[in-house]
């Protein structure tokens, strides 16, 4: 496999060896289902998916090991448009988007569907206000940009302060994802999961930063998305939906507003509520009807946009791009990759509730006696693991929808076996959530270390380093803080970490308007962008703590997953009345902000900085 | 005012108002059209009521569309200012 290391022919051959590679999983998929007909357990069946993958990641990861800087930072900045359109969506589709977004809209309705539109509409503001010129830029890490454009290091330190706080609490959660995917697969403690999903982690990126980080993504992304839409397509063909369901699922959206009434769906609420588990309270389709349901749509929709304009791990991978042109190509490209799954979430979610309340199909569970309910071999199995209980609250021996509770993940894990769809197709998802979890991660941890050791080190503490001591630094720090968010993962508190929103919210309120202006205003300087960091961390983060744990009546319904509109807000309002204040940017500044703007010409940053 | 300054002049302008266009659409796509989504669900779009559709599938297809031609217009622009990269 020598080709990986001769760059040239490599990049020629991309499409042959991820052809390859695809035929090859797709092999193996159907292997799986032979062995399967031929009585291999289930459980060595999930064992085989998660631990042939990451093998696969780990080899790529340490083919394309590196010893260069450019290589390592920015994987040479030779990714072409469509394959880092791949990364990027592996990169941005965490375990979260994979596990818990269909049984999100599932639980929560129309509501809910705000983090479909917030999580792909952000792509929009990337492509339009910054990946372009922040490739033209030539930076190795967004603290760069920031660094350079305002100069200082004080400003330099601002953003990898954001960057860090905004990157560490995404990445605990993935962590965690990967450690859940694990231990369940492979059969062992939680706390050991975790950390062997860092090794895995730490294997596909150590060795080669960026350059290893890019081809691990590309085949997570492909099969994160084969385990996706193979279970869906196959379940609407059983349900006779044909092979597009996506386009055709109106009439069960119909369906379902019928049998809610049928189960008084919203009307019935829960005796006793289950800590973890939920029952089906909120209507498929009932959008908002008031000003602040309204608001809290637009608002959460709006903190998923900005935040995505504004999380390095996104932002540095366009960084990769051979030209300005590409990148901005790339971004369409990331967005369609996303969009594959994201427009699949809904279908799903609305699939699986159709199988669950409809009493003509066999699957069903709402209005069904009892005894029948736990007769599903997959009742008894989510049952068993405490992801699923059912509780016959009035005793009349019929299962009504407030007496059915059950975790939102189960809706994309259980969904093969909800179908009755053969083992290997659960083995086939256990290993997508995997890819996702483990390719968001390794994004994560290199923004986080590279940040560290490129803005932090090199550039403040050591600028004589050379090469080769960058580069161990950089890797050091890459097992230091991977080390330290698997020990946080490994405690489990969830509670205390909350959402994988609050990175959106982070890193909006401290670096959005810093970045953008930074291209758009010319007026904009060091004193203005360093007030906009630091104000806006700082509102966004007391914002959170006031409503989350001080007590504080939300401002017009914005809870804890929004308060980057308060920080975002209040760093703008910072940063233009500073800036406004002091003298404006030098004229070489200012020279420097009009060379961005145009694709043409050398980067601002040498090839090597 | 040389001809290189003014067309970057020109590059810069034109480049701010395609920027503008699609911020517009964005906001249509993003938030306009949600807020009204119950209005909306008065209407079929394929058999989905349409404030439904547009939330699980409109805006995500519009942002991709939206994407595409974003790409090409600002190449173009880049290419008639003379702004473009040399291939």
């Amino acid at each position: 496999m020598s080709f990986f290391r001769m760059q040239g022919s490599f990049i020629d051959n991309l499409p042959k060896i991820y052809g390859f590679y695809t035929g090859g999983f797709v092999a193996f998929v159907g292997l799986m289902a032979l062995a399967e007909q031929f009585g291999m357990k289930e459980d060595t069946i999930g064992l085989m998916f998660v631990g042939f993958t990451i093998f696969i990641y780990a080899l790529i990861g340490w083919l394309s090991r590196t010893m260069q800087l450019d290589a390592y930072y920015v994987a040479g900045r030779q990714v072409p448009t469509v394959f880092n359109g791949m990364a990027t969506a592996a990169d941005w589709m965490s375990g979260a988007s994979f596990v818990a977004m269909a049984g999100g809209i599932y639980m929560g309705g129309h509501p809910y569907l705000a983090y479909v539109v917030g999580w792909t509409g952000g792509y929009v503001l990337v492509a339009v206000l910054m990946a372009p010129y922040l490739r033209k830029f030539g930076c190795y890490t967004v603290p760069d940009f920031i660094g350079t454009r305002y100069g200082g290091n004080f400003a330099r330190l601002c953003a990898v302060l954001v960057l860090v706080v905004a990157s560490f609490t995404y990445v605990t959660a993935q962590i965690n994802a990967t450690g859940t995917i694990a231990s369940r697969a492979l059969l062992i403690p939680f706390g050991v999961g975790v950390w062997l999903g860092l090794a895995g982690i730490l294997l596909c990126s150590m060795l080669g930063g960026m350059r290893a980080v890019t081809w691990t993504q590309v085949a997570q992304y492909i099969v994160l998305i084969i385990a996706y839409l193979i279970p869906v397509i196959w379940m609407s063909n059983k349900q006779g939906f044909g092979a597009i369901p996506h386009l055709v699922y109106g009439d069960a959206i119909l369906r379902i507003a019928e049998l809610e009434q049928l189960h008084q769906v919203g009307i019935l609420k829960p005796a006793v509520s289950q800590g973890g588990l939920d029952a089906l309270v909120v209507k498929h389709n009932q959008p908002a009807d008031t000003f602040v349901a309204n608001w809290r749509f637009v608002t959460l929709t709006a903190c998923m946009m900005i935040g995505t304009a504004s999380l390095p791990h996104i932002l540095m991978r366009y960084f990769t791009t051979p030209s300005v042109k590409s990148a901005r190509n790339s971004v369409a490209w990331s967005l369609f990759f996303i969009f594959l799954l994201y427009f699949t979430a809904p279908a799903l979610a609305t699939f699986t509730k159709l199988q669950m309340l409809d009493p003509n199909l066999a699957t069903s569970v709402i209005g069904k006696t009892l005894a029948e309910v736990n007769a599903h071999v997959w009742v008894q199995k989510w049952s068993a693991v405490g992801a699923l209980k059912v509780i016959d609250f009035n005793g009349d021996g019929i299962v009504q929808v407030n007496e059915f509770f059950m975790r939102g993940d189960i809706v994309v894990l259980a969904t093969p076996e909800i179908a009755g769809l053969p083992y290997v197709i659960s083995g086939l998802v256990a290993a997508g959530g995997m890819a996702a979890a483990m390719s968001t991660a390794d994004g994560l941890l290199l923004a986080i270390a590279n940040a560290l050791s490129h803005d932090l080190y090199y550039k403040i503490i050591d600028p004589k380093a050379d090469v080769k001591r960058r580069l161990i630094v950089a890797r050091v720090l890459l097992i230091v803080i991977g080390a330290i968010g698997a020990f946080i993962a490994s405690l489990r508190l969830t509670d205390i970490l909350g959402a994988v929103a609050w990175a959106f919210d982070f890193a909006m309120s401290g670096l959005f308007f810093p970045l953008v202006l930074g291209v758009w205003w010319k007026r904009a300087n060091k004193a203005g962008a360093i007030a906009g960091m630091l104000v806006g961390l700082g509102a966004g983060t007391w914002y959170l703590y006031a409503v989350k744990w001080g007590g504080m009546v939300p401002w017009w319904g914005m809870d804890d997953v929004r308060f980057g509109i308060v920080g975002a807000t209040a760093s703008l309002v910072a940063m233009v009345v500073v800036t406004l204040l002091t003298p404006a940017p030098d004229k070489a500044t200012q020279d420097m902000v009009d060379e961005v703007r145009i694709p043409k010409g050398d980067t601002i940053l040498g090839t090597t900085h | 005012m040389s001809t290189e300054a003014s067309n970057r002049e020109t590059h810069w302008r034109r480049t701010r108002t395609l920027m503008i266009v699609h911020m517009v659409i964005w906001f249509i796509f993003s938030y306009l059209v949600h807020w009204f989504a119950t209005d909306l669900n008065a209407f079929k779009f394929n058999d989905f009521p349409l404030g439904y559709y547009m939330a699980a599938q409109g805006s995500l297809v519009a942002f991709v569309v939206q994407l595409f031609i974003f790409s090409w217009q600002q190449h173009k622009v880049d290419v008639e200012c003379g702004m473009a990269e040399s291939e």
